[in-house]
């Protein structure tokens, strides 16, 4: 059982000291990645998708603290590491991370390629020539042209960047591969091709991403697995197929109503009424419970569990039972904003 | 009247070899032809869209309208005055009334400013209102795309999430009450739903305050809703404008119908088939004179890569696409 | 308007404060630098209360006799010089003159050095240009030289001694901060700034100084343990102020006095208060090079 899975997290909370109180920004958060698979996680701005992440690979901003039970990788219990020991053996050479933050992640005096070359030899003993012809073979990948390594960072428009450092992620061949909204800055068709050439050195390797972005498509396209979040907890995972053809949480039916599509143009999107919770203080209750309007008189009181509804499909919702009524309701605009 | 006009615009960067490169193998400096004669214009309480490849010159051209970036040839005209020529109390004026959302919202906030320091920095450095109503400006602003004082007032931009900075730099453009705002992929990092809200605060405010936008995104299906006209670039070069329900529905050029062709579906069954097109992705290095897109293009022939049809800014409100080959592509494709 | 202004001023300077006293108290180098200024501080504010005899008095001791060259004992903790002057009272008013000309150059100079550097960096160019040819020259000049014949020139007074500290060593933060400058000036968010309509002097002043100032403080505190060491030296080899105290002047005493040999205390005491108290300025300045670097700490 555990064999299969590449990573598990479990009870990961990660709390923010600010001057208006703690900022509850990751609750209680278990799953699990396995072994040659893409999980997605999904929700809105601000629920605490990049927080998670930076939790699991120690790179939380100063005010941040973070607690788990625990957490394995690969076996190995990297939740008992010293902060230095995980850099060293862990960070880019077993797990790779895409940041949110392109730009922030390249040093503006360093000419790109050098630092990708670097980065290479940090952690692998090859020559110089021998990471540059690996970093030619990944630009080329992420479709930069080799020319490109002898510019700075200012000189590659956002895009560019962006996949600069999907080169970079998938340098030292990592285990496990977490990119953080790899493709905002990504047309369609150049995202379709890095998406199926990531795919494709995936199959090769053997390795895991963990897929974070809000592209509803992308992430239909690419994942195998999809866990939602909300306010900090993750309210529904499902493989992809089910989280589609049948979701079960208001939030997730919700997500699904507010989705543009290019092929119906003119039909008014419904979007989520209400703001995101505070996450500041003990909050009693569904996190969502304020924005949903199937709430009754029990979601505001008790925290909803985890329900398996299905073949590793579980949702945290107190009404799971009248799912068929919620779906029904869900997709009309009347149930939302009255 | 069009507010914004852009005539036979170009930009161009140099790239030098290094002193090595240039001594040792007689490197040449290079051009990158970013943007190449683009014609344009944008009428007042217009939502222009701007969509194409990664690497295109769409961030380019909206520094340039920003009078942010000098163009190297042709003209920007703003409500008939040429951008270019504008003394520096002028270009301060324009500045106002243009406003810029920057791509990046990891580059485009200063660490050391907090929240409600940055969102105040532009009505204060032109002193539009008292600080009293410039904190009330900002905190009515900040409320609007989602992000109560309360809560962030305070906040340095270290302390928010990707989609949580880039509302604070629409916040930051909104609150200066421009004519034309030139948004630059403001809510690629932000979810469906609360995108759709920002995406109804801009469609409201551009009514109520009656400004134009120039919207740049790679999603189309948010162009689709929320511009009247799209115009797609490929590799510095416009190649197809039109409304925007012509463009999507209807696309002439091969690169936009590729690119059309390629928006995927929230449908975990349904698999993207790769795009019709051939050829790596490039970058306008020292470019042929025709079709950019010559090379990948599956119609192109010998002209193409010899003379590039620029759209006609005479009809601006026709549905164009720079392509010679227009008649011999429909015929193929019926 | 000016109210909400200054309510936001005061807030500002507070939380800034706070700021930077967790900046120092993260690093506990810094933080034992910090409490040993602070100590020298208060010294040199209540010197002359806490001085148990004038500088220039002779002792005398139970039987009268002169107390000459008294190493250090209960009655005089660091000895006394050959004329029988109370050593503990010199070097506690000398820290006085010591600090005084510390705080007041390395202040001086970092303000020169901020502005010179900010301005060459940012407008680039000609005035660039012309301020760093500036600085080149002021490189080329060698140190003790120029403050002798500055003095030399102008008299031995406090102000002149400060004066040729200053100039000598503005340069060195008026380069550094102008290369930060540069770095900093490419940033998109002045761009953005530029894009919003602020003038050239807020973009310097409100958006680049405070991402400098990490940088400024710590060069601010290398300012002021150089000009330490340069009024000691300047003042060893004769060329401070004759009317006031100083470390260096006591060294310069001691020298004419032609006790080296003998009054190891004579020549302890001051050394020492140079030695710790530039050594806990530089500590001080540690806590910043981490902020000014952040990538000196990651990795
Ligand atoms: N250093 C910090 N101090 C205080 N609060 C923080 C800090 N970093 C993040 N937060 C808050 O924690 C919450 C979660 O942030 P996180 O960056 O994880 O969001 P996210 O899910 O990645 O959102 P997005 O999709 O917008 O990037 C946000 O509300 C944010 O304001
Ligand atoms: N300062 C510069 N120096 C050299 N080349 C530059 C510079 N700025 C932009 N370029 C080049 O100009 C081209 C267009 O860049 P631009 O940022 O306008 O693209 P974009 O359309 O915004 O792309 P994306 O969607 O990826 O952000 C790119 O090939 C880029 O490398
Ligand atoms: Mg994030
Ligand atoms: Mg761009």
């Amino acid at each position: 059982m555990t064999d299969t899975n590449l990573l598990s997290v479990a009870n990961l909370s990660v709390g923010y000291s600010t001057s208006q109180g703690v900022v509850n920004a990751v609750s209680d958060v278990s799953f699990d990645v396995r072994r040659n698979e893409v999980f997605g996680i999904a929700g809105e701005s601000g629920c605490g998708k990049s927080t998670l992440i930076r939790a699991l690979l120690r790179l939380l901003s100063n005010n941040g603290v973070s607690t788990a039970t625990s957490i394995t990788y690969e076996g190995e219990d990297v939740n008992s590491f010293s902060d230095d020991k995980f850099r060293d053996a862990i960070l880019w050479k077993r797990i790779s991370l895409v940041p949110q933050s392109a730009m922030n992640s390249l040093n503006p005096v360093y000419r790109v390629g050098d630092q990708v070359i670097e980065a290479i030899r940090a952690h692998r003993s090859v020559s110089r020539s021998e990471a540059r012809e690996r970093v030619e073979f990944l630009f080329d990948v992420v479709g930069l042209q080799p020319e490109l390594m002898r510019s700075y960072p200012h000189e590659f428009s956002g895009g560019m960047r962006q996949r600069a450092m999907i080169a970079m992620s998938l340098a030292l061949d990592p285990g496990l591969i977490i990119m953080d909204e790899p493709t905002t800055g990504l047309d369609v068709l150049v995202q379709e091709q890095i998406l199926r050439r990531v795919r494709e050195i995936r199959a090769e390797v053997s390795s895991s991403i963990i897929l974070i972005t809000h592209d509803i498509a992308v992430i239909a396209e690419m994942s195998d697995r999809i866990s939602i979040m909300y306010g900090g907890k993750i309210v529904e995972s499902a493989t992809a197929i089910d989280l589609f053809e049948s979701p079960f949480h208001p939030y997730t039916l919700g997500l699904k109503n507010a989705f543009p599509s290019i092929s119906v143009m003119d039909n008014e999107l419904i979007s989520i009424p209400g703001t995101p919770p505070a996450l500041i203080g003990e909050e009693s209750g569904c996190l969502f419970e304020p924005r949903c309007p199937f709430s009754d008189a029990t979601c505001a009181q008790i925290l909803p569990q985890s329900h398996s509804v299905g073949e590793m499909h579980q949702v945290s919702c107190h009404r799971h039972t009248d799912v068929t009524e919620l779906r029904e309701k869900a997709s009309k605009k009347s149930t939302w904003h009255c | 009247m069009a507010l914004l006009e852009l005539n036979n615009v170009s930009r161009h960067f140099e790239l030098r070899p290094g002193v090595v490169e240039r001594v040792l193998r007689g490197g040449k400096t290079r051009v990158i032809k970013a943007v190449e004669a683009i014609n344009l214009s944008v009428a007042k309480d217009e939502i222009l869209g701007i969509a194409g490849e990664s690497g295109c010159g769409k961030s380019t051209t909206c520094s340039m309208v920003a009078g942010l970036l000098p163009p190297s040839s042709g003209e920007v005209l703003y409500r008939d005055r040429n951008v270019g020529e504008m003394t520096s109390s002028e270009l301060n004026d324009h500045r106002r009334r243009v406003q810029m959302i920057f791509q990046d919202p990891y580059e485009s906030l200063n660490p050391r400013f907090r929240v409600s320091d940055i969102v105040s920095e532009g009505p204060r450095a032109l002193r539009l209102w008292g600080e009293r109503e410039i904190e009330e400006q900002v905190a009515a602003m900040l409320a609007g795309v989602g992000l109560p004082a309360g809560k962030y007032w305070d906040r340095y931009p270290h302390e928010l999430s990707g989609g949580e900075r880039q509302r604070v730099g629409i916040a930051s453009a909104l609150v200066m009450k421009p004519e034309l705002v030139v948004a630059d992929e403001p809510l690629s990092m932000l979810d469906v739903s609360i995108r759709a809200g920002i995406l109804d605060l801009l469609k409201e405010l551009s009514r109520q305050r009656n400004f134009a936008c120039i919207y740049v995104s790679h999603d189309l299906s948010i162009l689709a809703n929320i511009a009247d006209r799209l115009l797609i670039m490929y590799l510095g070069q416009a190649v197809e404008v039109g409304s925007v329900h012509d463009v999507i529905k209807n696309p002439k050029h091969p690169y936009t119908r590729a690119l059309i062709s390629a928006v995927p579906v929230p449908d975990p069954r349904v698999k993207r088939s790769p795009p019709k097109i051939v050829g790596e992705i490039s970058r306008p290095v020292d470019p042929p004179p025709g079709c950019r897109f010559a090379s990948r293009c599956p119609h192109a022939d010998q002209s193409c890569s010899e003379v590039f049809i620029k759209l006609d800014t005479n009809s601006p409100l026709a549905h164009q696409a720079a392509c010679h080959r227009l008649e011999q592509i429909n015929s193929e494709a019926t | 308007m000016p109210e909400g202004f200054e309510r936001g001023l005061l807030a500002r300077i507070t939380r800034t404060v706070g700021e930077h006293y967790r900046i120092i108290h993260a690093n506990p180098l810094s933080r034992i630098g910090f409490w040993v200024v602070s100590v020298f501080t208060i010294v040199a504010i209540f010197a002359p209360w806490l001085a148990p005899h004038e500088p220039w008095a002779m002792q005398y001791d139970s039987e009268g006799s002169i107390a000459s060259l008294r190493p250090p004992s209960l009655e005089f903790p660091v000895g006394t010089t050959h004329l029988g002057y109370d050593l503990f009272s010199q070097l506690i008013l000398a820290t006085r003159t010591t600090l005084i000309i510390g705080a007041v150059s390395g202040f001086i100079s970092i303000v020169i050095g901020a502005n010179i550097g900010l301005v060459a960096g940012y407008y680039g160019g000609k005035i660039d240009e012309i301020l760093m040819r500036l600085t080149d020259v002021l490189y080329g000049m060698p140190f003790l030289p120029f403050i002798i014949i500055l003095i030399a020139l102008f008299g031995r007074k406090l102000e002149f001694v400060i004066l040729a500290i200053v100039l000598i060593i503005w340069r060195t933060s008026a380069r550094v901060i102008r290369a930060q400058t540069i770095a900093i000036k490419q940033r998109q968010f002045i761009t953005a700034a530029k894009a919003r309509g602020c003038s050239n002097l807020r973009i310097i002043y409100r958006h680049i100084l405070p991402n400098v100032l990490p940088l400024l403080l710590l060069y601010a505190a290398f300012n002021i343990a150089w000009s330490i060491i340069t009024e000691a030296s300047a003042s060893f080899l004769g060329f401070g102020d004759g009317t006031t105290i100083s470390w260096g002047g006591m060294l310069y005493e001691l020298w004419l006095s032609g006790k080296t040999r003998v009054a190891w205390w004579w020549f302890a005491a001051p050394s020492l208060c140079i030695i710790t108290l530039v050594t806990s300025l530089v500590f001080v300045s540690r806590a910043y090079e981490e902020v000014a670097n952040p990538r000196l700490r990651k990795r």
